[in-house]
C-alpha cells in the first residue's frame, strides 16, 4: 500500500500570495494513499528539507510528492534530500505550482484548484513509481582522435597529456591538415609551421599517443565508454620500421609529374611521396593510382635503390580493431575547387588561383620559395585582384553561409603580397568586412591604411583574359554602383569552406547528425558546442562549421576536457530514465514479437536483436533487446511498439495513466 | 459568471521544449486562462495518442499537444515521429466521429514563454466556442460502460 508525503510549498509569496497552500495541503491529505501532507514557507531550504527527510522517516513514506517549482529547477534538490532520508530518489516527483501556476494565473479559487489538480495528479503517478537505479556502464579510457590537422593535434595533445590513450587517425601521408599548407597567420602573421611543426613532432613522440597516418575509419559499434572501431590502414608499400625516411627513392622515381596535393597542383610529386619536408612521419608512401610498377607491373626502380629494403609492393590494406572510450571528430574543410567559378575562370585562366594557393606561392618552402610569381609564365604580378566571398554567402550556389575565415585571410595575403612586392597594388573586392576577433579588425585596418590594399565593395561580374592581362569588371556600391575595370595580373578567390566530400557518410557510420551543408551538428548550438547528439563522440574544429586556428584549438581543447572528464571515471553513471522490453524471468516470456519497428526508429541505435532459445539452444523467437548505455530515455519506441512490449522507465505507461485519468476529475 | 461554461483542457508536452517554454511563461509572470493543465513527457515521441481519447472520456473538453520545432529536438527526431502519428490518426479520429478541432498540436519552444500563453489562451477560447465535449462522452460511455480500458 502506498504511503505518500505531500509537500506544498509557499516560496515565501511567489506560491503563497496566489495559491491558498494551507487548503491544498489539507485537500490533499484526504486523496487515498497520502498519510502526510504539509504546508511550509520554503520547502527548498535546509529546515523544509528536513520536514521532507524527518516524515519520510516518521511516516515510512514510499513516494513524496513535493509541490513547489518547477522540477526543471529543483528535482535534483528533492530527489538527494529523500535518498539521504534512504528513499529511493526515484520514488519522488514534483508539482509545478509556481511557473505552471501561481505565477500565470490571478490569485483565486480557479488557481488554487488548478494547485490541486496538479498535485493531485503527481500524487496518483508517484503511486506508480518504483524504485530504480542509476545504470552503471564501464569506460574504457583510450580516445580516437579522427583528423590530423591542427584541432586533431591540439586534442590528441591535450588528452594525452591528461594521462589516457589516444589513437590519432589520419586520411593522409602525414598529419598537418590544413594549417601545414599556410604560409603565415592572421592576425599576427607568424609563420604556420613555425608553430604547428613541433606540435606535429611532439605527436610522434607522445608515449600515449598512437598515429596511424594513410588510414581511415572503416566501421564504428557500441556507445559511450564502449565503442569498437575499425580502422583501414591503406597499404603505404614501405615497411615503416625498415624506413630509415632517407628519401632517395622519392629522387630516384621515374614518375615525376603529378600534381602536388600539398602544394595545391602549383608543383609536381613523384608516385613514392613524402607530401611535404616537415611531414610526420617522415616516411614515405606509394601513390598506388599513379606508380608505374602498380599501373603497369613494370619499374621497381625505388626498391632497387632503397638501401634498406624497406619497399613491400605486395602489402595490403589492414584493417585493425581497437576499442575506445570517446571519439573526437576533427576532421576539417576542403576549399570549394575548380568547375565552381566558371565566371571567374577558374581552371580556364591559369592566373587565376585560390587562397589556398596563395598560401603555396607565399610560402617560403613553396613552389616559388615565398616569391610572389603567377602561374602562368611565373613574372611577379604588379596588380593582384583579390576575391572575397567567392561561393560564400551565395544561396544561388548552394552555400547560404558564410566561410567566416576568407575576410582575414584576403586582409593577411594583400599584405603579404606588398610586403614582398612593394610596388605592387592588391584590389580587394568584398561584401562585407566580417573581421570580429581579438586583434582582427585591426589586422583589415592596417591592410588597408599601411599596407594600402584597395577595397572595393561590389561584386565581380566579368572577368576575362585580354593581352595576357584578367580584365577584372565590377561595381563599386560604395560610389552609387560605378563601374570599375581592373587590368590585374592574377586574380585569388577566397573560395568557399565546404565540408569534407566523405563527412556525410563518416556521419552515418557514426551515428552523428549533421547539418544541411554536411557540416557536423552539436548537440546543443550553445550550452553543448563540443558535443554530438551521439554520446561520447565530440566536435573539434572545422568539421563543424568553418572556424579559424584560434577557434578549432579552442573547440578540440573544450572537446578534450570533455574527454577528460568523461575519463575521470571508472564507471558512468546514467539516468535510469530508459526503456525496457517487458520480460519475465524466464526469459522465454515477453510479449515482443520481433517486428524490429522499434530498432528503426530508434534515433539512438540502442535496440538491437536478441534471440530466445529453449533449454536445448533452439531459437524460439528474437525479440528486441534495449541496451541501456544508448538509450537516452526519449521513448519514441514506447508510443511506437504495437503490442506494448516496450515501457519507459520514470514515464511508465501505468504512470502517465494515472496522470491522465487524475488531471480531471470533477 | 460561475455558469459561464470553463473549459478542461489537458496539455501533452515535451520536457525539452514546451515545458521549458511554459517554465518561461511563469518566469516572465505572463497570465494565462488556468484551464490548462500540463503532464510531461521526455519527448512527444512518447506520446501515446489513444492517451488523448483517454483524456476525453475522463471529462476533458480538448487537448494540446506541444514539443519541440522540427530539427530542434532533443532526441532528434521524436517529434517528427509525434507529428507523423498526428497526421494519420487524425485521419482515424476523423473518420470515427471524434472531433479533432478540440486537438490542438503545437509547437513550443524553451524560448517561446509568450507563445506558450498564446496557445493556451486561443485553445482556451475555441474550446469555449466549441462548448462542452458531452457528445464524446455519451459516445464512450455507451460503448464502453461494461468494458475497462486497459493499457
Amino acid at each position: 500500500m502506498a504511503r505518500i508525503g505531500v509537500f506544498i510549498c509557499h516560496c515565501g509569496e511567489n506560491i503563497g500570495a496566489t495559491v491558498d497552500c494551507f487548503s491544498v495541503a489539507a485537500e490533499a491529505a484526504k486523496l487515498p494513499g497520502v498519510v502526510y501532507s504539509v504546508d511550509y514557507k520554503y520547502m527548498c531550504s535546509d529546515p523544509g528539507q528536513s520536514k521532507i527527510k524527518d516524515a519520510i522517516h516518521e511516516h515510512k513514506l514510499t513516494g513524496v510528492v513535493v509541490s513547489a517549482c518547477s522540477p526543471r529547477m529543483h528535482e535534483p534538490t528533492f530527489r538527494k534530500a529523500c535518498a539521504e532520508a534512504g528513499l529511493n530518489p526515484y520514488r519522488c516527483e514534483m508539482a509545478n505550482i509556481r511557473e505552471h501556476c501561481s505565477w500565470v494565473h490571478e490569485k483565486g479559487e480557479a488557481t488554487t484548484k488548478k494547485a490541486f489538480d496538479l498535485v493531485r495528479t503527481l500524487v496518483e503517478k508517484v503511486k506508480n513509481n518504483h524504485s530504480l537505479e542509476p545504470i552503471k556502464v564501464p569506460v574504457n579510457k583510450t580516445a580516437i582522435v579522427i583528423g590530423g590537422g591542427v584541432a586533431g593535434i591540439q586534442a590528441s595533445l591535450d588528452i594525452a597529456n591528461g594521462g589516457h590513450k589516444v589513437i590519432l587517425v589520419e586520411r593522409e601521408p602525414s598529419i598537418g591538415g590544413h594549417m601545414s599548407q599556410l604560409s603565415e597567420t592572421f592576425p599576427t602573421l607568424d609563420c604556420s609551421q613555425c608553430i604547428l611543426t613541433p606540435r606535429m613532432v611532439e605527436i610522434a613522440q607522445h608515449p600515449n599517443i598512437t598515429l596511424y597516418t594513410y588510414s581511415e575509419l572503416e566501421s564504428m559499434d557500441g556507445f559511450i565508454g564502449n565503442f569498437n572501431v575499425r580502422i583501414r590502414r591503406k597499404a603505404k608499400s614501405i615497411d615503416e620500421k625498415l624506413c630509415t625516411g632517407c628519401g632517395l627513392c622519392c629522387t630516384k622515381c621515374p614518375t615525376k609529374k603529378i600534381p602536388s596535393e600539398f602544394e595545391q597542383g602549383l608543383a609536381n610529386r613523384t608516385a613514392i611521396y613524402v607530401p611535404f619536408p616537415q611531414a610526420v612521419p617522415n616516411k614515405p608512401v606509394i601513390d598506388r593510382t599513379n606508380c608505374r610498377y602498380f599501373q603497369t607491373g613494370k619499374c621497381k626502380v625505388c626498391q632497387k635503390f632503397c638501401p634498406t629494403g624497406a619497399i613491400r609492393f605486395e602489402q595490403e590494406d589492414e584493417i585493425i580493431e581497437v576499442k575506445a572510450g570517446a571519439i573526437v571528430l576533427a576532421t576539417g574543410f576542403e576549399v570549394k575547387d575548380a568547375g565552381f567559378f566558371p565566371e571567374y575562370g577558374y581552371g580556364k585562366y591559369k592566373d587565376v588561383i585560390t587562397g589556398l594557393q596563395f598560401e603555396r606561392l607565399a610560402s617560403a618552402s613553396g613552389p616559388t620559395q615565398g616569391e610572389i610569381r603567377r602561374p602562368s609564365d611565373g613574372k611577379i604580378p604588379e596588380k593582384v585582384v583579390f576575391i572575397a566571398c567567392a561561393g560564400s554567402r551565395d544561396p544561388a550556389k548552394g552555400i547560404s553561409y558564410c566561410s567566416k575565415i576568407c575576410c582575414m585571410y584576403t586582409a593577411k595575403h594583400a599584405m603579404l603580397y606588398k610586403h614582398k612586392v612593394h610596388e605592387g597594388t592588391p584590389y580587394v573586392f568584398y561584401m562585407d568586412i566580417r573581421a570580429a576577433g581579438k586583434n582582427y579588425d585591426e589586422f583589415t585596418r592596417r591592410a588597408i591604411e599601411e599596407d594600402g590594399a584597395k577595397y572595393i565593395r561590389g561584386r565581380v561580374s566579368n572577368l576575362y583574359e585580354k593581352d595576357r592581362k584578367l580584365i577584372v569588371r565590377g561595381a563599386d556600391t560604395l560610389l552609387g554602383g560605378k563601374p570599375v575595370e581592373i587590368e590585374a595580373d592574377m586574380v585569388v578567390l577566397a573560395t568557399a569552406a565546404v565540408s569534407c566530400k566523405d563527412s556525410e557518410s563518416l556521419a552515418q557510420k557514426l551515428h552523428v547528425s549533421y547539418d544541411s551543408y554536411h557540416f557536423f551538428a552539436e548537440a546543443h548550438p550553445k550550452l553543448k558546442p563540443v558535443e554530438t547528439n551521439t554520446a561520447g563522440i565530440f566536435l573539434a574544429g572545422a568539421c563543424q562549421a568553418p572556424k579559424d586556428i584560434p577557434e578549432s584549438v579552442a573547440a578540440a581543447s573544450g572537446a578534450a576536457a570533455k574527454v577528460i572528464g568523461l575519463f575521470s571515471n571508472n564507471e558512468l553513471t546514467r539516468e535510469p530514465v530508459v526503456a525496457k522490453i517487458n520480460q519475465t524471468p524466464p526469459p522465454v516470456f515477453s510479449t515482443c514479437m520481433g517486428c524490429e519497428l522499434c530498432m528503426q526508429i530508434c534515433p539512438y541505435q540502442a535496440i538491437d536483436k536478441e534471440e530466445i532459445k529453449n533449454r536445448n539452444g533452439e531459437v524460439i523467437k528474437t525479440i528486441a533487446k534495449i541496451n541501456p548505455g544508448l538509450c537516452q530515455g526519449c521513448g519514441t519506441c514506447v508510443a511506437f511498439c504495437k503490442s506494448k512490449s516496450i515501457d519507459l522507465e520514470g514515464y511508465s505507461n501505468k504512470q502517465i495513466y494515472a496522470e491522465v485519468m487524475a488531471v480531471i476529475n470533477d | 459568471m460561475t455558469n459561464e461554461f470553463e473549459p478542461k483542457i489537458v496539455a501533452f508536452v515535451c520536457n525539452w521544449c514546451t515545458y521549458a517554454g511554459a517554465d518561461l511563461t511563469g518566469t516572465s509572470r505572463i497570465k494565462y486562462s488556468p484551464n490548462v493543465k500540463i503532464i510531461r513527457f521526455p519527448c512527444t515521441g512518447r506520446i501515446d495518442f489513444m492517451l488523448l481519447l483517454k483524456a476525453f472520456s475522463n471529462g476533458a473538453d480538448g487537448v494540446i499537444v506541444s514539443g519541440c520545432h522540427p530539427n530542434d529536438c532533443h532526441y532528434t527526431s521524436g517529434n517528427f515521429h509525434a507529428r507523423r502519428r498526428w497526421i494519420t490518426f487524425r485521419v482515424l479520429l476523423d473518420f470515427m466521429g471524434i472531433d479533432i478541432n478540440r486537438i490542438v498540436f503545437a509547437w513550443v519552444s524553451a524560448a517561446e514563454g509568450a507563445k506558450w500563453a498564446e496557445v493556451v489562451n486561443s485553445t482556451v477560447n475555441k474550446i469555449k466556442e466549441l462548448g462542452p465535449y458531452e457528445n464524446y462522452r455519451e459516445i464512450i460511455n455507451e460503448v464502453w460502460e461494461e468494458e475497462k480500458w486497459e493499457i
